[in-house]
């Protein structure tokens, strides 16, 4: 499904990604993990197409397609959804307008006619009860006075309304409690399909405890300098990172 | 990494104004020039009374006194007022129509551009309008429905031939003819305009509507909106206007005057959209109009809504007199600057009766190199025993070369006034724009959702139909502001 090699990338003229190597197939889960300024959440951002996150040598390959001469929306509307590490606001602009101008963009993308109003109404009413999101939320602004949990689990949400065949989760999991973390999650979990395929982007193990992965790679100085199974991340839990870089 | 300047003047570029289509129609225009010869001219052609002739006369020579005021925060080059010709019809229509169907086919194929098919709207939507092409209004729909119930709604020059009496008493007694440079102006050249009466105690049974277009090459336009409502009586209207696409500057100096008795409401709606010149800032209509209200009568109430995203230069200022003790005063606007387009706007709040209040939402947007000024008065006579005004003025930014600014004046000899006044100026920021498009959502779209949400507030203050009007007006005059 993805493809990435050899990537390098550059931001405000410092080289973060040296040489990234990455293949995810459809169904797994793969979790990124690496100390801070390792280029983790580049990687994410260089995957959804964010300005100024320039390309300067390598290839990554979407179902055979060359994503990075997609613009953002392009990649989005091909399948790829980045849940952001810190959701952005968006005064005046209802969750509701957000999403179903996102789900239209989709099917127009496709070819698909417009979404009915009741439909969408009807399919967020769903979804939000997963995430346990009370639907008069949905009527306030993008995030506006949303408290960090509720803004991870807004992400989630539009993923699940989005459905989309990669997510990439940029540290979703940090500064959520337990029963947050939990329900997030649940959300990753629901989505879980063998069409389907995500990276999780994390500094700690325990989302991992929830969302089991199938590959953990470790990234540091702009390339993955380990990979493995779900043990790996046991292991840097308890050794940190420092052992990896050394060698 | 941020949006940059370059890119957003390349990207600026693409925008094109659907209005800007000429309709090629014979007509008759008169030389340019202003003298009382041409005053003089003007009344005969309309067999006006000797009254309004008087009135027209008084106020060009007061106009001849008078200097093009330079206070507000806008610049062009001097207006050769000898250049513009004060007068222009559309030769077919010499004797006017009787009814739509003897209304120039051509004619209407415009309004069809426009959006605003006659037949269609009288018969779907349920809206009486009057068209005013040039100087000469040309069509006045739903006439017989809106005489059932007492209502008047033509055109100000039939006013004057039907109904002289009602148009003696409350012209000018609103904006008097020597008002200001641009309203003594008007004064003296006016050409047509809609006139509405709603008598005492009549709810309007539709919403009325009149379309302005400018549509000879230098022409000026002057039309002058009348609007009484009776004790208890309530209507609501609502104004467009296009022109189209020139080179030469055009100018337009409109009055608009609202009389509004004991418990009278009056909404009164605004979409501005007249060619606001190219991204050098060539052509484009000069928008200088004087629209006042009179809140007469004890709890009468006065809304102005207004979505101005055309012109060259806007230089208007919708404003209250609160005289009526109890009466209510209301300014919402929107206002769109792009390219070089320069707006100095607001309104003026004049409490003079007791328990009078206003509310003032401000809504500026700022692209290209637009130049966008707010400029409010919030005066608070002694006699206005417990006034209260709440005024909010927020400004938006899109790219780093165009400017907002706020001046908000007050004046308070009533120690028991409340005033509230709140101000922000905020910017499109880039993450807002990626957020959005790692959602799916293209640039585009993402502005103008973002630009829609913060005008929500004034937007639902407009007629339903109008409202999505006015937010698709946004985004097509938004089209390319970033890049």
């Amino acid at each position: 499904m993805l493809e990435v090699k050899g990537l390098h990338a550059r931001v405000e003229g410092k080289d973060i990604l040296k040489g990234l190597d990455l293949t995810v197939r459809a169904g797994e889960v793969h979790a990124i993990m690496g100390p801070n300024g390792s280029g983790k959440s580049t990687t994410a951002h260089v995957l959804a197409g964010r300005e100024g996150y320039e390309v300067t040598a390598g290839s990554v390959l979407f179902d055979g397609k060359n994503l990075l001469e997609l613009e953002p929306e392009k990649r989005a509307c091909e399948g790829i959804f980045l849940g952001f590490q810190y959701p952005v606001e968006i005064p005046g602009v209802s969750n509701l307008t957000l999403l179903k101008a996102a789900l239209n963009a989709r099917r127009k993308y496709r070819g698909q006619p417009e979404i009915e109003a009741t439909d969408f109404l009807a399919w967020v009413r769903d979804r939000a009860k997963l995430v346990k999101i009370d639907p008069k939320m949905l009527s306030r602004g993008v995030n506006e006075g949303f408290s960090g949990g509720e803004k991870k689990r807004n992400e989630i949400l539009q993923m699940l309304i989005l459905e989309p065949r990669l997510m990439i989760l940029d540290e979703t999991d940090s500064g959520l409690d337990i029963d947050a973390l939990k329900i997030v999650a649940d959300g990753i979990n629901a989505l879980r399909s063998p069409e389907r395929a995500t990276i999780l982007v994390t500094h700690y193990q325990r989302l991992l405890d929830y969302v089991q992965p199938d590959y953990v790679h470790v990234l540091a100085g702009g390339r993955m300098v380990r990979s493995g199974g779900p043990e790996l991340a046991r292991e840097l839990e308890e050794k940190g990172y420092g052992w990896l870089e050394a060698a | 990494m941020a949006t940059q300047p370059q890119d957003i003047q390349e990207l600026m570029r693409r925008r094109e104004y659907s209005a800007g289509f000429i309709t090629s129609i014979e007509s008759e225009t008169i030389a340019p020039g202003l003298s009382e010869d041409v005053v003089r001219m003007i009344s005969a052609r309309k067999q006006e009374p000797e009254w309004l002739l008087d009135f027209r006369l008084k106020a060009y020579r007061r106009w001849l006194k008078m200097e093009q005021p330079k206070w507000a925060h806008v610049h062009y080059p001097q207006i050769d007022y000898q250049a513009i010709s004060y007068y222009s019809q559309p030769k077919s229509h010499k004797d006017g129509p009787k009814s739509l169907d003897e209304v120039d086919p051509k004619l209407l194929e415009t309004y069809k551009k426009l959006g605003i098919p006659l037949k269609e709207q009288e018969m779907l939507a349920g809206v009486a309008m009057d068209v005013v092409f040039d100087s000469v209004s040309v069509a006045t729909t739903f006439r017989k429905k809106l005489g059932e119930a007492g209502v008047i709604f033509c055109s100000i020059s039939e006013a004057v031939r039907e109904y002289p009496e009602l148009v003696r008493k409350y012209m000018g007694s609103v904006v008097p003819f020597g008002d200001n440079f641009y309203a003594a102006l008007n004064s003296a050249v006016f050409t047509d305009g809609s006139f509405v009466f709603i008598p005492k105690g009549v709810r309007c049974p539709m919403e009325l509507s009149t379309y302005f277009r400018i549509n000879e090459r230098n022409t000026g336009q002057f039309e002058r909106t009348l609007i009484v409502a009776e004790e208890g009586a309530y209507v609501s209207y609502l104004e467009g206007c296009t022109a189209p696409q020139r080179d030469e500057n055009q100018l337009h100096a409109a009055v608009v005057e609202l009389v509004a008795l004991d418990d009278a409401q009056i909404k009164y709606s605004t979409v501005q959209n007249w060619y606001p010149g190219d991204e050098e800032g060539r052509g484009g209509i000069y928008n200088f109009v004087t629209k006042r209200a009179d809140c007469r009568g004890r709890r009468s109430k006065v809304s102005w809504t207004q979505v101005e995203t055309g012109s060259a230069i806007t230089w208007k200022y919708p404003s209250c007199i609160l005289r009526g003790d109890d009466s209510v005063g209301e300014f919402y606007s929107v206002a769109l600057t792009h390219h070089r387009q320069q707006a100095d706007t607001g309104t003026k709040m004049i409490h003079v009766g007791k328990n009078t209040r206003s509310t003032i939402v401000s809504k500026g947007i700022s692209a290209g190199h637009g130049q966008q000024s707010y400029r409010g008065l919030v005066r608070v006579l002694e006699s206005a025993e417990n006034a209260r005004n709440h005024t909010q003025c927020d400004s938006l930014l899109i790219g780093d070369q165009c400017g907002a600014h706020t001046f908000p004046y007050t004046e308070v000899r009533n120690p028991s006034a409340r005033l509230e006044h709140e101000a922000t100026t905020s910017k499109i920021a880039e993450d807002q724009l990626y957020y959005c498009r790692a959602r799916g959502i293209s640039e585009e779209e993402a502005v103008s959702m973002i630009v829609n949400g913060f005008c929500k507030e004034v937007f639902k203050e407009l007629p339903m139909e109008f409202a999505v009007e006015a937010g698709k007006l946004l985004a097509v005059s938004l089209e390319g502001s970033v890049g």
